[in-house]
């Protein structure tokens, strides 16, 4: 079988966000620390997305940000928590207070969401597996189920696959027909992009050549449906090769988002009032330390 | 205290590492463990596997990382695998010898909290949530926690399980059907805590140089029991300090650099 012909994948952010982004969809924006689709989520919170379900495993300042904007009415994770500096404000203050908006939850382990996604991507309705054994959340969460294994009679717990309508991530490199490499630390972002229905990916750069060695983590034009280069698109987590972790704005962030108010000056300024290629700007003083 | 040369933080990671072996696979939790676990590698077990669920397999970090998924773990693990893969074949799969984790709230049988304070629906306190901690409590052969000690976090009764213990104690884990040893020790600053072998209960194993019991027993909601032989904790040797204090000093290093180059940018 020939593979589809696609024409260009690459477009500018605020098209790619704007013809897949859609009011009430289910969505992810993920990376697991690094590669972490920044520039994306700040062009939905501009282009003022509302009622989303967001995915996620690790739904840290990202996720901070959009649900404080108020764009989240659900969001299904496994751990939100601003890595090795504490707990998410704004994640907090709509579970506890519901501001701005009521934020239904569903929640997991890491085990478990990563096997939804690995569902989701191989067209499966559910992924079973040996977890939550006594934990609560198996309680709490109406969607973990129990299976038995047809060959032991074993117990198993069952979780539904993830499917998404739109999958976002951030990779270091494209070529000029919009094929995808991804290195490093990689978390469930393939699983992600082939559990969707549209897939949008912001890269670091365009390349004539992704010089991948045989193994590599390629997500070929034909899965994706956008492709945009933002360079600096994941500050401040990190692109392996392009830039480090810039750890002072997450620790900074326990300061911004600490009260409504200066979160609200925080996003009016920074995202608001910014545009996609802030991002290179913000990155260009890191770019030699990586 | 006064005579002593390091501090209550210092001992408890010092105390943490040792309980790490050169040739355990050890899967790093966030925070404190992460410490403990690179101090062993650095001191005494320098070919001991450090695996953090970002899918690092066999990392050497030169700087203590902020977070699970630092490019310093992936650029100096011997390979990245996805995290798909590190939770079904490398965690489920039973290749991993140690967890170490961390908690908010811990019972005497070692059960963790992470998840909320107060009720599930309403809670008083949302907290991060278990992450990878469930599962690595259930598929480690074994189970180290480090923690401080403190009435809110050794508590009688956990607000919610997000990761079995030893359940009520006993066999409980078994007739969960759980085939691990599961938790087995935990260190705090004030002493070091190991399972009894028959309650499944943490018993005082040993006291920090220093502490005594009622300064101890006044931390803990729980009634304290001493194993037999219970001693006094060994306190750091000066290699171990020097180790450490160099590991903290690096990473203090280099985050001022880059928060320099944010300020000269």
């Amino acid at each position: 079988m020939s593979k589809p012909i696609t024409g260009s994948k690459i477009r500018p952010l605020e098209d790619a966000v704007s013809e897949n982004l859609e009011t009430g969809c289910s969505a992810a924006f993920e990376g697991f620390t690094h590669l972490i689709p920044f520039a994306a989520a700040h062009e939905a919170i501009r282009q003022n997305a509302q009622d989303l379900t967001l995915y996620r495993m690790t739904p840290d300042v990202i996720y901070d940000q959009l649900i404080g904007a108020g764009a989240v009415s659900k969001l299904v994770f496994s751990y939100a928590g601003n890595p090795g500096v504490g707990l998410l404000h704004r994640f907090r203050d709509a579970v506890e207070n519901g501001w701005p908006r009521e934020l239904e939850i569903e929640e997991h382990s890491h085990a478990a969401l990563a096997h939804m996604y690995e569902a989701g991507a191989s067209g499966l309705p559910f992924a079973a597996f040996r977890g939550y054994i006594g934990a609560d959340l198996k309680r709490v969460n109406p969607s973990i189920k129990s299976i038995e294994c047809p060959f032991t009679g074993e117990s198993f717990s069952a979780v539904p696959a993830v499917q998404l309508d739109v999958a976002f991530i951030h990779a270091q490199r494209a070529d000029r027909e919009g094929n995808v490499l991804l290195e490093g630390i990689v978390g469930v972002q393939k699983e992600a992009v082939l559990a969707a229905k549209r897939a949008v990916v912001t890269v670091e750069e365009v390349v004539d050549d992704l010089n991948a060695h045989p193994n590599a983590c390629v997500l070929p034009s034909w899965v994706l449906s956008a492709v945009s280069c933002v360079p600096g698109g994941a500050h401040p987590s990190y692109a392996l090769g392009y830039y480090p972790r810039d750890n002072g704005t997450y620790l900074e962030w326990a300061r911004i988002s600490a009260d409504r108010d200066s979160f609200k000056s925080w996003i009016n300024d920074n995202i608001l009032q910014s545009t996609p290629s802030e991002f290179g700007i913000r990155v260009s003083k890191f770019a030699s330390e990586s | 205290m006064s005579n002593q040369c390091f501090s209550r933080d210092e001992l408890m990671v010092v105390a943490a590492s040792r309980a790490l072996a050169n040739d355990d696979v050890c899967f790093v939790g966030i925070g404190p463990p992460s410490a403990a676990c690179n101090l062993a590698r650095l001191c005494h077990a320098p070919d001991i596997t450090l695996i953090y669920e970002s899918g690092t397999i066999g990392t050497a970090p030169d700087v203590l990382p902020l977070s699970i998924g630092d490019g310093e773990l992936c650029e100096t693990a011997l390979s990245t695998v996805s995290v798909v893969e590190m939770f079904r074949y490398w965690l489920q799969g039973g290749r991993i010898t140690v967890g170490f984790l961390g908690a908010a709230q811990i019972d005497r049988f070692g059960n963790i909290n992470t998840t909320v304070i107060g009720d599930y629906e309403k809670p008083r306190v949302r907290l991060p949530g278990g992450g990878g901690a469930p599962e690595i409590a259930s598929f480690c052969h074994r189970v180290f926690i480090t923690m401080k000690q403190s009435k809110r976090g050794f508590v009688e009764k956990i607000d919610f399980f997000t990761s079995f213990g030893h359940g009520t104690g006993g066999d409980h884990r078994t007739r969960q059907g759980l085939r691990t040893r599961g938790p087995a020790l935990l260190v705090s600053d004030l002493a070091v805590w190991a399972t009894d072998p028959e309650s499944k209960q943490f018993r005082i194993e040993s006291i920090h140089p220093g502490v005594t019991k009622e300064e101890l027993e006044a931390t803990v909601t729980w009634k304290v029991e001493y194993a037999p032989g219970a001693s006094e904790t060994p306190p750091p040797t000066k290699f171990e300090l020097e180790v450490l204090r160099d590991f903290y000093a690096r990473t203090a290093e280099a985050q001022t650099r880059l928060a320099n180059r944010s300020i000269d940018a």
